[in-house]
């Protein structure tokens, strides 16, 4: 077998770790998904220009704030409590943060645009929801594209270590080698995962580049 | 285009509405009023406008015009007085009702309005998304997916004013005088009884504005709507509106047909001659109009 010290005995569980480290990816795309879904919808009513009303607007811009305002750990904590371990609660915990942060960039898109196509399409008819999906929709959306992957990248890190409290991905193997001081193992995992970071850091980078220069 | 010689045959005027209504019925303001803290924009109001004919609505910087048109598309809550039409209370429309109503009373603005980022042809089809119910409206929510006949709709719109070219290119890559009749468009595709035009060539060239002013004539004459046109040149009020509403401080201070606007009742109601007025619209068109105020959900 391999002598110890060669770079095969450093990565002797690559395979495994590269599954976690996708796994992870994976986590870190549903959730910006979810998360960013959700703000779209939320961004609308949060908006302060949009006349969502007295009620409705505060009380969404206070959810918001709220999702945004938790760290994503503690989330984690309560999903890994309710769900049990496993990915699910992390992408759940992160997915909820993401539509905080996202939530309040999107509204702040939706406030600095102009209202001259909305009283276009109100006077035309059309409906709250129909004067958001035509009037700003196609005015906001490469903007919100860009937060969206953006935050991509964000949650990739976060993805990372939210499996110290069991919600799945590489960090519970991390988490696993740290205490039982595997210094071997904490060293090829942190490097797997930097070098990770940073692929995908560099290819969103340039998607959003050709996202925004595409739209324009 | 010569001067138009008088008012249109039009459907008897009846100044109780609500009884002798016909199907297509008559603008009726009564009263209207609406106030901005201490200003009075528009000051109660009173005007009957039977169908078919083309008005045109005149004044100086702050008159009240725009916020009259507004509250008629009731863009602009009234703060008082009334909006009746074919004997129904406009003002006290709600949610769905008060939807149709804006469908039925297209409305064309200085700044065109259109969605810059999306093309031309989906700009006329938003016209048509207050047709939609149910099933339907949930499609064009979601995909923007219009029926076959609602985008040959769009196309012969766009034929009749000679844009049809232009159908799949974004809004923003037209000339102004181009977006103004892409704008036209859309309202024809409302399939209104009334077209109100907030100074519609008051951003344009005097080339583009006559094409758009003809448009509007077209319009009036060969559908045979209601148009409620501001305009801050009396001469093109005089050539193109069947009968010509000047306003001041929120008030109506002239009602009758254009060859009664002569230049002598000009200095009289306004205290200023035509050429100063006119001087006088074009310095304040320069400066940056207000922004809208939000719109209350529907
Ligand atoms: N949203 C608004 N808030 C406060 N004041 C307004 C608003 N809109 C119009 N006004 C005021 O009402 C008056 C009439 O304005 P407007 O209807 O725009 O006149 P016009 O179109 O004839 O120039 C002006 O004094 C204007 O300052
Ligand atoms: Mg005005």
């Amino acid at each position: 077998m391999e002598t110890e010290g060669s770079l095969a005995f450093w990565m002797y569980r690559l395979d495994s770790w590269a599954w976690l480290l996708f796994e992870t990816a994976n986590m870190a795309a549903l959730a910006t998904l979810m998360g960013a879904g959700a703000a779209l919808l939320l961004a609308f009513p949060a908006a302060r220009n949009l006349g969502a009303g007295r009620v409705v607007n505060p009380a969404v811009r206070r959810l918001l704030e709220a999702m945004r305002t938790v760290p994503e750990i503690v989330f984690a904590l309560i999903f890994v409590w309710a769900f049990g371990v496993g990915p699910l609660a992390g992408v759940l915990a992160i997915a909820l943060h993401t539509a905080g942060a996202c939530g309040k960039l999107f509204a702040e898109s939706i406030e600095n645009t102009g209202l001259g196509a909305w009283a276009g399409v109100r006077s035309a008819g059309g409906s709250w929801m129909q004067a958001c999906r035509f009037a700003i929709l196609p005015q906001v959306a490469p903007s919100l594209l860009s937060y969206a992957l953006l935050r991509f990248e964000i949650n990739l890190r976060s993805a990372s270590v939210i499996g110290f409290v069991g919600a799945g991905g590489i960090g519970e193997e991390l988490y696993k080698v740290i205490s039982f001081n595997y210094y071997e193992e904490i060293s090829a995992i942190l490097l797997l995962i930097i070098l990770a970071v940073c692929a995908i850091d560099l290819l969103s980078e340039r998607l959003r580049h050709r996202v925004i220069g595409a739209m324009q | 285009m010569g001067q138009i010689a008088g008012l249109r045959p039009v459907a008897a005027l009846d100044q109780d509405a609500g009884t002798s209504m016909g199907a297509r019925g008559m603008l009726e303001l009564r009263g209207l009023t609406r106030r901005f803290g201490a200003t009075v924009a528009v000051d109660h109001v009173d005007l009957a406008v039977p169908p078919g004919q083309m008005v045109g609505i005149i004044g100086r910087s702050g008159a009240g015009k725009s916020t009259l048109l507004r509250m008629i598309n009731r863009l602009q809550e009234p703060s008082d007085g009334r909006i009746l039409s074919g004997g129904r209370d406009v003002t006290a429309l709600q949610g769905r009702a008060l939807r149709g109503w804006r469908r039925d009373c297209a409305m064309v603005f200085q700044q065109f309005n259109l969605v810059q980022r999306l093309d031309v042809l989906t700009n006329v089809l938003i016209g048509r998304i207050a047709w939609q119910r149910g099933w339907r409206a949930a499609m064009v929510l979601v995909g923007a997916r219009f029926t076959a006949e609602e985008r040959a709709m769009a196309l012969a719109a766009l034929d009749r004013f000679g844009l049809a070219d232009t159908a799949l290119q974004r809004a923003e890559t037209l000339s102004g005088g181009q977006q103004q009749r892409v704008a036209l468009c859309r309202a024809l595709l409302q399939e209104p009884r009334l077209v109100l035009a907030d100074e519609p060539i008051a951003s344009l060239d005097p080339r583009n504005a006559q094409l758009v002013m003809d448009a509007l004539r077209d319009v009036n004459r060969k559908d045979g709507l209601t148009v409620l046109v501001n305009l801050h040149h009396l001469d093109t009020a005089r050539e193109y509106c069947d009968r010509i509403v000047a306003m001041q401080a929120g008030k109506i201070v002239f009602d009758g047909t254009s060859a009664a606007l002569t230049p002598e009742r000009v200095r009289a109601v306004y205290g200023i001659s035509e050429q100063e007025f006119a001087a006088e619209a074009e310095a304040r068109l320069r400066a940056a109009e207000p922004a809208p105020a939000p719109l209350a959900v529907a």
